[in-house]
């Protein structure tokens, strides 16, 4: 008796030297290749599993809701947490509507001419700019030339340029999976561009689009280099542990990112694990977020109706 | 066609605002459309504007070609990038030496022997780990790698150019595996069947197939690891130990352009010849990442095009 899975199975042809061979080689590839992505990704999560493990026992409520002192070398996070609360909001506030508006240009208005290739362009430079060139940019133009000083607002407008390249790419993604008859219906039915972009493409796109906007906020919350020259302090003494601890249009604040730094480099007489500490508030910050948009994002791809 | 009277009697029922509100929105959206523009330009204005009064004493083969960078000299004051130009290409060239083996290793895997869940769980893991903040792997640098160096190599100091190398390499990994894997997906699949039906194991599938058919795609993925690996800051202002000299040895410190901006800002005054000086690196910089990337960009487009 033949049972169905000895049917459907191949004919053994019986073992050659030449399919042994090739067996062993496609095994031999599969380590090699597997031994190459393990050989990047598994240090990575030990040095992170690392610093994390480090951080953790001198992590308590107390650390992240009390102010730091001493120059930040004691107490706790509170105000540094509020610092970095403030420039995402503000950079964020700025560049998502710049942008979505942006890519609504790209994808809907223009047409394939040299000037929107040199628009394209253009994004795709701007991401590539370093990351300290973006800093020097809002020190001279921000800070100097309008004259708003170092503050929480001119970093944000950095980070805010910053930013805008990433969100243009990923709104113009979700744009682009709208499909083309969703819109050539509406226009059947007499609707105008503006009217169909409102109505059918964005509510069509929206989700993705949050989803770039999200995975943006731990990028500009990690970002230094930009806004340590621009209007972030390396400590600020502060008293009240409220939310509204600054002043965004003329002050300076203190930022995740940047204390990272300085206790890490240049202050002294710290506890050896306060900057593990921080560093696994800035992971954990990372990983939340991130998680949070990578959940939306496939949540919502499965219950796409097209 | 031309429009017949019942277009018009539908115009004529839509208010004056509305449609002064939407041609209003339109002008809004190409505004923001043609944004990025402005930017680059305005980076580009901004950044020259600090650094040009420097330029008329700017002695061109002092700056490129001598090692020595003196800047608070008193009597003498030198500003030869030389040293900083050969650290950031030392340390980029090591790290690209480590990464691109693995970054195109890992690529391959991931899109021709992963399958379902495996390669889910290994795409988001990637896509975390790029998310990671560059002050978060200066540190690691410093509190993880610096111990790990001194204990290997008996240096007396962890900071070095192969510390910044390692740091940088991990850390353009995933751009380049996330960009090479799209350059695989684009080689048709009938390529990959021929291959396999002309007996090829699927190791020569690689080699010999996929690799030459997606080999722009790859070298674009290189260079955009190339251009993000020059334009980082904090990492290597951490773990490169900021020493300005030619480096000899792996486990020398070195100095790279952006570091030396974010080191040396604070310390100089606006309007100083150290100042400018340290504007015009910011423009050479801004010079390096758009060369690199242009190229990335015309090579994905050449992809796309065939």
């Amino acid at each position: 008796m033949n049972t169905p899975a000895e049917i459907n199975s191949a004919p053994n042809f019986g073992e050659t030297q030449f399919t042994r061979k090739k067996r062993t080689q496609e095994t031999v590839a599969k380590c090699f290749f597997g031994g190459m992505a393990a050989l990047m990704v598994i240090p990575l999560i030990l040095i992170v599993g690392y610093v994390v493990v480090q951080g953790w026992h001198s992590l308590s409520w107390d650390f992240l809701t009390t102010n730091p002192t001493h120059g930040g070398s004691k107490g706790g996070i509170w105000s540094v947490i509020v610092g970095t609360l403030y420039i995402v909001t503000f950079s964020l506030c700025i560049s998502a509507p710049i942008g979505v508006l942006a890519a609504v240009y790209l994808n809907e208005y223009a047409k394939d001419n040299w000037f929107n290739r040199v628009v394209n362009l253009a994004v795709v430079n701007l991401a590539g700019v370093p990351s300290i060139v973006h800093g020097l940019f809002g020190l001279g133009a921000f800070v100097y030339a309008a004259g708003m000083g170092k503050s929480i607002l001119s970093a944000s407008l950095t980070l805010a340029i910053m930013t805008l390249p990433v969100i243009i790419a990923s709104t113009k993604e979700a744009l682009a999976a709208v499909p083309r008859q969703f819109r050539e219906a509406c226009w059947n039915v007499g609707a105008t561009r503006w009217q169909t972009i409102r109505r059918i493409v964005l509510p069509n796109s929206i989700s993705g689009i949050l989803t770039g906007v999200i995975l943006q906020v731990s990028r500009a919350a990690g970002e230094t280099a930009p806004v340590m020259i621009t209007g972030v302090a390396i400590f600020k003494g502060m008293e009240s542990t409220g939310l509204f601890l600054y002043d965004p249009f003329h002050e300076q604040c203190m930022a995740l990112s940047m204390h990272l730094y300085f206790i890490a480099t240049q202050a002294s007489n710290t506890a050896p694990s306060l900057p593990f500490a921080i560093a696994t508030v800035m992971i954990a910050l990372v990983l939340v977020v991130n998680t949070a948009a990578i959940t939306f994002r496939s949540w919502l791809r499965s219950r796409k109706k097209w | 066609m031309a429009p017949g009277p019942l277009f018009h009697k539908m115009q004529s029922q839509r208010s004056k605002t509305g449609i002064l509100l939407e041609r209003a929105i339109e002008l809004l959206i190409r505004l923001c459309g043609i944004s990025a523009i402005l930017f680059v330009f305005g980076i580009f204005f901004f950044v020259f504007r600090e650094g040009a009064p420097f330029l008329s004493k700017l002695n061109f083969a002092e700056f490129f070609g001598s090692i020595n960078w003196i800047p608070d000299s008193q009597t003498r004051p030198q500003y030869g990038v030389l040293a900083l130009i050969v650290g950031t290409f030392s340390v980029t060239g090591l790290a690209m030496l480590i990464a691109v083996p693995f970054g195109i290793g890992a690529a391959v895997f991931v899109s021709e022997f992963c399958t379902g869940r495996a390669k889910e769980i290994l795409k988001v893991t990637i896509e975390l780990l790029a998310a990671i903040p560059s002050v978060v792997w200066g540190f690691i640098g410093i509190g993880v790698l610096a111990p790990m160096m001194i204990k290997t190599f008996h240096a007396n100091s962890g900071v070095s150019l192969l510390n910044g190398a390692i740091l940088l390499a991990l850390m353009s990994v995933p751009i380049m595996v996330s960009i090479g894997e799209d350059a695989l997906k684009a080689v048709p699949d009938s390529f990959r069947e021929a291959a396999i039906a002309l007996g090829a194991t699927r190791w020569q599938m690689v080699w010999r197939v996929l690799v030459p058919a997606a080999k722009n795609g790859l070298l674009a993925a290189v260079l955009l690891g190339v251009g993000r690996a020059v334009g980082e800051t904090m990492a290597v202002l951490m773990a490169t130990g900021q020493s300005i000299r030619i480096p000899h040895a792996f486990t020398d410190p070195v100095a790279t352009l952006t570091a030396t901006i974010a080191a040396e800002l604070g310390e100089s005054n606006r309007g100083g010849d150290h100042y400018q000086v340290l504007f015009l690196i910011g423009i050479l910089l801004f010079t390096i990442t758009f060369i690199v990337n242009l190229a990335a960009d015309l090579i994905v487009k050449g992809v796309r095009r065939k």
